[in-house]
C-alpha cells in the first residue's frame, strides 16, 4: 500500500451517546465522508474527503458532530509550515497546479481593522436614524464636469446613464456555472428587492432571469460567454472584466464537467468542453483597445447603458485607473486581493495583488489630483466584510461596494474553500440537481435581504453618529477616519492621519 | 427601396445611428473611412459598404448581411451571433473574435488571430473561409466551428502563421495545402482531410466560390489538411485539489 504523505486535515468527532445513526449525515455529503457499517451498527468516516463545510454538523438533528482540524502536528517550523509542506506531497504525487477557492486565508494585513470611524461629541450632534431621514441613495455614472445651456438660454439636463441605488451595495460577479441557478435566483430576487443589482459574472444570463434585467449587470470577459444583443440589453449596465482581484493577470477555467445543458445553454458554448476565459482580451492591449470595446458595447446598446471597467487591484492601479477613467467607461470597479473566486491557483491567489484599502485609497486621489475622479465612479470589491468595511470604504473615496462572500454566507456558505470540487452541500457552488435544491431561492433571497438591510442601517448608524445624513457627504470624507498601529507610509497611502491626531 | 448614405465627413456614431434607424432592410454606404462598429447588433439588414469600413464592423451581429467592397479592419464580426460578412478584399486582426454561429467571408487574406475563441453551440455553429493567407495564431482557443483556409495564389507555401490553434479545444480547422503548418501545439492534431472532411466543407467552399468568382471543385480538387484539437478538456490534467 502506498505511503500517504500527509494526515487527513480535518477530523470528524461524533459523540456515539447523542448519535441515533438516522444517516442523515450520509445523507448530505457529497464528500462522502460519513457511512454506516452494518456489521459494527455504527456509523464511521472517512476524514480524509471532509472539507470542513459543517453542512453535517448543521443538519444533525442530535447535535452529535463535531469537526475539528486534525491536531496531528508535523515538526514544522516557522518557515516550513504544515500547510506548505502538505502542498509539496500533493504536488509531487500529482505535478499539479495547486488549484484553491475563496479570499486567500493568508494572514496579510486587512486594513479595515486598523481603520477607525469617527463620531460627533458635543459639538455637530450625531443623528438618530430611526427619527430622522437618512440619505443611502447613490447615482453611479459620469458626472458632467460643466454645466451646458441650450439654445433657448435653459440647462441642458440631460445626464449621461446612471445606475440607481437605494444601497450602495451590490453584488459582485458570480457567474452561472461557478454558482447554481437557486444561489442566482436569489441573488437576483434580493437585488430587484432592494433596489440594487447583482451581476452575471462572465456566464451569461439565464432566460428565467431576463424578468430581472433591471436589476442585473451583464458582464462581458474575454471568453463573450453568452454575450449577444439580447444580452447586453437585458443588463441595466455592463461591465468589462478585465480582472479579478483573486487572481489578478488569471483568466478563468470552468471545467468541462460543470458545464451540463443549462449552463452550456447560458453561456452559449458546446456541453462538457472546457470553458476558457483567457486573461488578457485579445483585443485589447491597451487603452485605446479598452475605449474601442467599451464604445462597441455603447453603440451596440444605443449609449443607454453605463459601462463598468472591472480590474483587479494590483501595483500600477492608480495609473491603470487613470487610464479606464479617460477611456470612456462610466464606472471602475476594482476588485481588491483578498476576493473571493469559484477557483483560482493558490499561488496566484495567495501572492498577487494589492489590498483593496491601499488600491482604492491610491486611485480616488489619483483621480483628484488629475481632476477626473467625476469622469467615473468607483466600486470596491474583494473583501468587505462587514458594514463598518463599508463605511470605511465609501470614506476612503467609494462610490459603492459589491459583496460577494457575504452574499454567500447569507445563502449558507460556510467558507469551506472548495468551491471548485464542484460538490458544494450547501447547493451553492455546483450544478448538481440533487445539491442545488437545498438552496431554497425563496429563503435565500429573503436571507440576502435580511443581511443587506441589517448592513444598511449599521450604515446609517455610523454615519448619523459622525452627523452626517448624506451617503455623498461621507464620500472621499476621510477626515472622517484614522489609522491604529499603522506606519506613517501606509497612512499617506491612505490619505488619514494616525489616532490622536 | 434602398437607403443610400454618404459617409464622408460623417461621425461612426451619426452613421450608425442613420444606419439603424433606417426603414428599408437594404442600406448601401459609400466613402467608408474607418467608421467603426458599422451594422453592431444589427438585425434584419442587407448592408453593402464601399470604402473602407473600421474596426469591430459587424459586432454582436445578428441575422444581417453584410457586403464590404474593399478592404476591412481589425475585430470584424466580434461576438457575432448571426448573420454573413463577405468581405471583397483583405481583413485585419482578430477577425469573428468569439463568434458563435454566422459566416465570415474573406476574398483576400487575414491578419492575426482570426477565428480566436470561436465557438459552437447547439446547432449555432460559425464559420470562417480566408481566400489567401492568414497571420499567426489563428483558431486560438477555438472552442467550435469551421475554419478554412484556402490559400489561393500561395500554393507553394504554407498559407498559415505560427502558433495556429494555440489552446484549441474545439472544432476545425481546414487548410489547402500541400505544406503542413510547422510548430503546432501539441493538443492539435493534423491530419489529411478525408473525402468526407471534403464534403463536410463543400458547402462553405461553394459559397466561397460564388461570392469571388472561383471554382469550388477546382479549389476542393486540391490537398486539405485538416486540424482538430485531441481533448475537449485542455485544463484537466493541470491542477490538483488544494
Amino acid at each position: 500500500m502506498p505511503v500517504n504523505f500527509f494526515p487527513a486535515q480535518f477530523e470528524v468527532i461524533r459523540n456515539t451517546d447523542k448519535c441515533i445513526k438516522c444517516r442523515a449525515c450520509e445523507r448530505q455529503c457529497s464528500n462522502e465522508v460519513h457511512f454506516y457499517d452494518a456489521d459494527y451498527d455504527k456509523m464511521l468516516t472517512k476524514d480524509a474527503q471532509c472539507v470542513d463545510c459543517q453542512r453535517c454538523v448543521c443538519i444533525c438533528p442530535t447535535g452529535a458532530l463535531k469537526i475539528r482540524p486534525n491536531e496531528n502536528a508535523f515538526r514544522e517550523s516557522a518557515n516550513y509550515t504544515q500547510q506548505i509542506m502538505i502542498e509539496n506531497y500533493r504536488q509531487a504525487g500529482s505535478g499539479g497546479v495547486l488549484l484553491s477557492s475563496m479570499g486567500t486565508p493568508k494572514d496579510y494585513p486587512v486594513y479595515w481593522d486598523k481603520i477607525l470611524i469617527n463620531a460627533s461629541q458635543v459639538t455637530n450632534p450625531s443623528i438618530d436614524p430611526l427619527r430622522e431621514p437618512m440619505e443611502t441613495k447613490v447615482f453611479l455614472g459620469k458626472k458632467p464636469s460643466t454645466i451646458k445651456k441650450n439654445p433657448d438660454g435653459s440647462i441642458n439636463t440631460e445626464l449621461p446613464p446612471h445606475l440607481e441605488l437605494n444601497i450602495p451595495i451590490m453584488f459582485s460577479a458570480m457567474s452561472y456555472g461557478s454558482i447554481s441557478k437557486n444561489a442566482h435566483e436569489s441573488l437576483a430576487r434580493a437585488a430587484a428587492e432592494l433596489g440594487t443589482y447583482y451581476n452575471t459574472g462572465e456566464g451569461g444570463l439565464h432566460k428565467d432571469f431576463y424578468q430581472y434585467g433591471e436589476n442585473t449587470i451583464v458582464q462581458v470577459a474575454s471568453g463573450r460567454f453568452g454575450v449577444f444583443k439580447g444580452y447586453l440589453e437585458a443588463g441595466a449596465a455592463i461591465e468589462i472584466k478585465m480582472g479579478q482581484g483573486a487572481k489578478p493577470g488569471i483568466g478563468g477555467h470552468l471545467p468541462g464537467a460543470k458545464i451540463r445543458e443549462d449552463v452550456s445553454r447560458t453561456r452559449m458554448i458546446p456541453m462538457g468542453t472546457d470553458a476558457i476565459s483567457p486573461a488578457p482580451h485579445h483585443d485589447i492591449y491597451s487603452i485605446e483597445d479598452l475605449r474601442q470595446l467599451i464604445f462597441s458595447l455603447k453603440e451596440a446598446t444605443e449609449y443607454k447603458k453605463p459601462v463598468i471597467v472591472k480590474i483587479a487591484a494590483v501595483h500600477n492601479v492608480a495609473a491603470i485607473a487613470s487610464g479606464i477613467a479617460r477611456s470612456g467607461a462610466d464606472i471602475i470597479a476594482i476588485d481588491g486581493f483578498r476576493g473571493g473566486t469559484g477557483a483560482a491557483p493558490t499561488r496566484i491567489r495567495d501572492n498577487v495583488g494589492i489590498p483593496i484599502e491601499l488600491a482604492l485609497a491610491a486611485v480616488d486621489q489619483r483621480l483628484r489630483d488629475e481632476g477626473i475622479r467625476n469622469e467615473v465612479s468607483i466600486v470596491v470589491g474583494g473583501s468587505i466584510r462587514s458594514s463598518s468595511d463599508a463605511v470605511k470604504a465609501i470614506a476612503l473615496g467609494a462610490d459603492a461596494i459589491y459583496i460577494g462572500t457575504p452574499a454567500l454566507l447569507a445563502l449558507g456558505c460556510h467558507l469551506c474553500r472548495s468551491c471548485h470540487s464542484g460538490k458544494c452541500n450547501w447547493g451553492i457552488a455546483t450544478q448538481r440537481p440533487d445539491l442545488v435544491k437545498r438552496l431554497n431561492p425563496e429563503i435565500g433571497y429573503q436571507r440576502l435581504v435580511n443581511l443587506v438591510h441589517a448592513w444598511d442601517h449599521e450604515i446609517k448608524e455610523m454615519m448619523g453618529g459622525m452627523g452626517i445624513n448624506s451617503i455623498e457627504s461621507l464620500r472621499g470624507n476621510r477626515l472622517m477616519l484614522r489609522g491604529i498601529g499603522l506606519n506613517q507610509k501606509e497612512l499617506d497611502i491612505l490619505g488619514i492621519q494616525h489616532a490622536g491626531e | 427601396m434602398a437607403t443610400k448614405i454618404n459617409a464622408t465627413g460623417m461621425h461612426y456614431k451619426d452613421l450608425n445611428h442613420l444606419v439603424s434607424s433606417a426603414k428599408d432592410k437594404d442600406i448601401i454606404i459609400e466613402n467608408a473611412l474607418g467608421h467603426r462598429y458599422i451594422g453592431s447588433s444589427a438585425a434584419d439588414k442587407n448592408i453593402e459598404i464601399h470604402g473602407i469600413p473600421g474596426n469591430a464592423l459587424g459586432a454582436y451581429l445578428n441575422d444581417c448581411r453584410i457586403n464590404v467592397f474593399a478592404n476591412a479592419q481589425d475585430a470584424t464580426g466580434d461576438t457575432m451571433n448571426s448573420g454573413e460578412i463577405i468581405i471583397h478584399g483583405n481583413c485585419g486582426d482578430a477577425a469573428g473574435y468569439g463568434m458563435r454561429d454566422g459566416k465570415i467571408l474573406i476574398k483576400g487574406s487575414a491578419g492575426y488571430r482570426a477565428g480566436i475563441h470561436m465557438k459552437e453551440y447547439q446547432s449555432h455553429i460559425p464559420m470562417i473561409v480566408i481566400g489567401e493567407k492568414v497571420g499567426d495564431f489563428l483558431g486560438e482557443y477555438q472552442a467550435g466551428g469551421r475554419i478554412i483556409v484556402l490559400g489561393i495564389g500561395h500554393e507553394d507555401e504554407c498559407p498559415v502563421g505560427s502558433f495556429c490553434g494555440t489552446g484549441m479545444h474545439g472544432g476545425a480547422i481546414y487548410i489547402r495545402t500541400e505544406h503542413a503548418p510547422k510548430g503546432l501545439p501539441v493538443q492539435v492534431k493534423c491530419t489529411d482531410a478525408s473525402p468526407e472532411d471534403i464534403e463536410a466543407i463543400r458547402p462553405d467552399v461553394e459559397e466561397f466560390a460564388a461570392s469571388f468568382g472561383y471554382n469550388a471543385d477546382e479549389l476542393l480538387k486540391s490537398h486539405f489538411f485538416k486540424l482538430v484539437p485531441n481533448t475537449a478538456n485542455p485544463y484537466k490534467q493541470l491542477y490538483v485539489n488544494n
